[in-house]
């Protein structure tokens, strides 16, 4: 059941007022996702009751006043949030994953070669290297790369100049699909803002900052508790951050408003999660008097406000960077927190990730899982954050070009895959999942399109 | 902190000195021709505040009657300045042309922002005369008001101001030195300690002098926040001008929010980590900088490659302008060369500021990216003073240093350079761009190596 109504202050005027005095409860629909948002919801509502907190409430007057005063500069503001703790982290998520099973699956003959030696358990089908070298024939040894062709010993007269020429005539004729094509092979740093911006669809029309305003009004207006919880998620990640502590403040204007956004409700329409439900005390069950907490039906978790940072290298005005945000959200992030047997979806990723390690560097897998150090353990927080904070920026915007220009998260797995490749040698003398974690721990120097390259194009398969 | 035992005369080959030592020692310290030392005798000349305004307010004027006021409007990069009290009253009448602005009064021998203050009114000044330092500018302003008719200056004033000149060069023979010796001053063994810094030491004058000097309203801001940017430039002599310019540096950003509302919030608009370092807001561990590599990155993504080219080719300009300013004026000892650091900030139509230029930059690291970039700096220095002597001398890179000035302007193309248009031309800086200083070390060394052994 999905809120349909135009009026935004309306209806989170309502979630308000219906939420006044309530918990949580969860739509047991799918027993492995049921059980996790069991405990999503728990975890909320026990830090609601302990810190007597309200799940969310109408600001008075003053408080609303000084809000809005402060609203450019809110990571000024140092509440105590010591006794908030993120709902959870990518590793619990990865713990429900592992136990995935599908009832309707027979293993068979548990001693054939094929066994899949890796933490999913759960058989979807992924593709292999050459199939994933037909799906990224762009990125091929003899096509020209942003991000290889560009660097400093190869003149630009090679490739470079000719591509941005041609990005620009894609931007000038505004044909997004022509720009979904060209990205596949990097954007230029000075046309990657509007190119994205073309793929996305998003231009800003006055009725977007609009809404976008409306959003701001209804921050200002209700405090929910979530809103500590991104406080406090941004304060841990993208504030400690060397780079992104610059845009703290952009992350609460885009963060705080997402959380009350009901449009982004409609993903769920294509996602086969559910939005947390809360009921009014006693009427458990009766759709009419159930409301979505938050309104957009988003949890965040640890590093969730990494997805928004790096996109703040490239939009200033509020609006634009919040649209971008939420089509990037919509689009291609909610699959890396959510369970599906989507091809993106976090579990084919996280399988394709162990089936490319297994099938091509056998010797390396069983390595670390003699030694307790299973890759998945490493790679996962990578993949679900979408790399965000662990690659160098100018590199992760590198890759997010990619993740616009195959309409595909694949592309993360193949990328971690490459990663535990490139660090083999290191890796196989390890004896620890300690040690492990240390070898792979510093991705900022890495160069992603040669490792992608290499990775696919390259080896020996 | 424990001073290292003083050496003997002769001692040693290689000073990393404070520039306390420089002032009371210099002067009468035989030097052999291979010994190098880490300042210029009278450096102070550029890192002074009062001194540098001084200088290149005269070679611009110097620049306009040779070359025209085009040329002379390159060296406008300074922001009105006028040293106090000497140029008291010339401050009063720029003051009352330009009602309403901000200014900024800094004390020309401190560092990390201490002393600082900014001020809207005259009577804003005139209590903080009473206060401080105001007794000479107290005296000053009670005699009968002179005319202010020196349009190139305050010398008549000068007789109140405390200025040093320096003493000429004494000389007397030593003994030959008796063992290669490399002498590191305790500011540089701080590298290595999360100690104070040592950015431009205080010098004893009795009399502390400040500059007024106009407040750049409109900075440039990411994420709402002032910058600025550190700049390290290598000066290997004066005459003739060498000057080497570092591929890495550093925005230093404000940990609050700017805004011209709250003048009072030093927090705000003094970007120094040192001052940074004591506001509540702080936390260590972000160290508030970015490398320049990511500056020029960002603003490349906002404005576009070219705008960005024509920024650094300003900056470019800044350091060549105040150095020409004192070549005539520096001592040009052979032995000497110096590190300087100097600080730029950029405006909100991209034009470059020169803030001051710091003599003994801070080499205290506040993160392990700083602590890298430092230890590579010093690394590279001491390659391109090359006690070895290993190089040629016809080098153009040598690590993360790039030449940019050599007795005229260095072109990234190779051959001759052809001045006549300059119209080609791209200077040999690479501020902000790859710095990958290991493999190019490895290339130079090996190739010199090479040609050691062809010529033996």
């Amino acid at each position: 059941m999905l809120q349909e109504e135009s009026d935004l202050s309306l209806v989170i005027a309502q979630i308000v007022q219906k939420l006044k005095g309530s918990s949580l409860y969860a739509q047991l629909e799918r027993q492995a996702w049921g059980s996790w948002e069991k405990r999503i919801l728990k975890s909320l509502n026990s830090m609601c009751t302990e810190l007597s907190i309200p799940l969310a409430r109408k600001r008075p007057v003053g408080e609303q006043k000084e809000l809005l005063n402060k609203w450019n500069e809110m990571g000024t503001d140092e509440p105590d949030l010591s006794l908030f703790r993120p709902v959870y982290a990518p590793k619990d998520f990865l713990e429900v994953l592992i136990n995935l099973r599908n009832p309707n699956y027979e293993n068979g003959d548990s001693l054939s070669f094929r066994t899949h030696l890796g933490l999913i358990q759960v058989p979807l089908k992924v593709k292999d290297i050459p199939e994933l070298k037909e799906f990224f024939v762009e990125l091929g040894l003899t096509t020209g790369q942003l991000g290889i062709d560009d660097s400093t010993q190869v003149p630009p007269e090679l490739f470079e100049n000719e591509h941005v020429r041609i990005g620009q005539k894609v931007l000038a004729e505004q044909d997004s699909a022509a720009a979904q094509q060209y990205i596949r092979q990097g954007s230029p740093t000075a046309l990657r803002a509007e190119l994205w911006a073309l793929i996305l669809n998003i231009s800003s029309q006055p009725e977007d900052i609009l809404y976008y305003e409306q959003l701001k009004t209804n921050v200002i207006q209700h405090d929910l508790l979530v809103d500590s919880l991104i406080y406090k998620d941004v304060k841990l990640t993208a504030s400690n951050d060397d780079y992104y502590f610059v845009f703290e403040d952009y992350l609460y204007q885009v963060l705080l408003c997402f959380s009350r956004d009901t449009s982004v409700l409609g993903h769920f329409a294509y996602n086969s999660a559910s939005p947390p439900k809360s009921y009014i005390r006693g009427k458990l069950g009766l759709e009419e008097y159930a409301v979505f907490y938050p309104p957009n039906g988003v949890i965040p978790f640890h590093g969730f406000s990494m997805y928004v940072a790096p996109l703040c290298f490239l939009y200033h005005e509020p609006s634009k960077l919040y649209q971008i945000f939420r089509e990037m959200y919509v689009r291609f992030f909610f699959r890396l927190h959510s369970i599906s047997s989507h091809p993106s979806g976090i579990v084919s990723l996280c399988l394709l990730f162990e089936t490319l390690l297994q099938t091509y560097l056998p010797q390396l897998f069983y390595h670390l899982r003699e030694i307790g150090a299973q890759p998945l353990r490493i790679s996962f927080k990578w993949m679900v954050r979408a790399f965000s904070g662990y690659l160098a920026t100018d590199q992760l915007l590198l890759l997010w070009d990619r993740i616009l220009g195959y309409n595909s998260l694949e592309i993360l797995a193949v990328l971690a895959a490459a990663v535990f490749a490139f660090r083999a040698v290191n890796l196989m003398e390890v004896t620890s999942l300690a040690a492990a974690e240390a070898v792979l721990a510093d991705l900022s120097t890495l160069k992603v399109m040669p490792l992608l390259q290499i990775f696919l194009f390259a080896t020996v398969t | 902190m424990e001073t290292p035992p003083e050496p003997s005369e002769g001692e040693w080959d290689f000073y990393w000195c404070d520039v306390s030592w420089l002032r009371e020692n210099f002067d009468h310290t035989y030097m052999d021709e291979h010994v190098r030392i880490s300042h210029f005798r009278n450096h102070y000349e550029l890192t002074r505040k009062n001194y540098m305004v001084k200088n290149l307010k005269r070679f611009r004027k110097q620049l306009e009657r040779e070359a025209g006021k085009l040329e002379a409007a390159k060296c406008d990069f300074f922001p009105k300045t006028f040293e106090m009290p000497c140029e008291y009253h010339l401050f009063v009448e720029e003051f009352r042309k330009n009602p309403g602005i901000t200014w900024i009064m800094k004390p020309v021998a401190r560092s990390q922002g201490k002393g600082i203050f900014l001020f809207r009114r005259l009577k804003d000044i005139m209590d903080w005369r009473k206060g401080n330092a105001g007794k000479k500018l107290t005296s000053l302003e009670a005699q009968p008001a002179r005319s202010t008719a020196n349009p190139s200056g305050s010398h008549s004033s000068v007789a109140l101001c405390n200025h040093r000149r320096h003493p000429s060069p004494g000389l007397f023979q030593l003994p030959q030195r008796l063992a290669t010796t490399i002498l590191l001053s305790v500011s540089v063994d701080v590298v290595l300690q999360d100690a104070r810094s040592s950015d431009d030491q205080k010098e004893d004058i009795p009399v502390e002098n400040y500059v007024a000097q106009r407040y750049i309203e409109n900075p440039y801001l990411i994420g709402g926040r002032k910058f600025d940017l550190r700049v390290y430039v290598l000066v290997m002599s004066y005459i003739p001008l060498r000057a080497w310019l570092y591929r890495d540096g550093f925005a230093r950003f404000s940990n609050t929010r700017f805004t011209l509302s709250s003048i009072d919030d030093q927090y705000v608009h003094l970007t120094n980590v040192a001052v940074q370092k004591t506001s509540p807001d702080y936390h260590p561990k972000k160290g508030c900088k970015w490398m320049l590599q990511r500056f020029r990155q960002y603003l490349a993504s906002k404005h576009g490659p070219e705008a960005v080219e024509t920024l650094f080719s300003d900056m470019d300009n800044i350091f060549i302008r105040s150095l020409q300013s004192v070549q005539k004026v520096i001592i040009s000892d052979k032995h000497c060369f110096e590190l300087y650091g100097y600080d730029i900030l950029i405006d909100q139509d991209l034009k470059p500021w020169l803030l001051e230029v710091n003599a003994s930059p801070s080499l205290t690291a506040s993160s392990q990216e700083d602590y890298e970039l430092k230890t590579c700096l010093l690394e590279d220095t001491l390659h391109v003073v090359d006690m070895e002597a290993r190089l040629t001398g016809r080098e153009k890179r040598v690590g993360g240093f790039d030449l940019m000035w050599n007795d005229g302007p260095v072109s990234r193309e190779e051959g001759p350079p052809d001045l006549s248009g300059m119209g080609n031309f791209v200077t040999n800086t690479h501020l902000g761009c790859v710095n990958d200083r290991k493999k190019q070390l490895r290339q130079l060394f090996r190739s010199l190596q090479g040609q050691k052994k062809a010529s033996s």
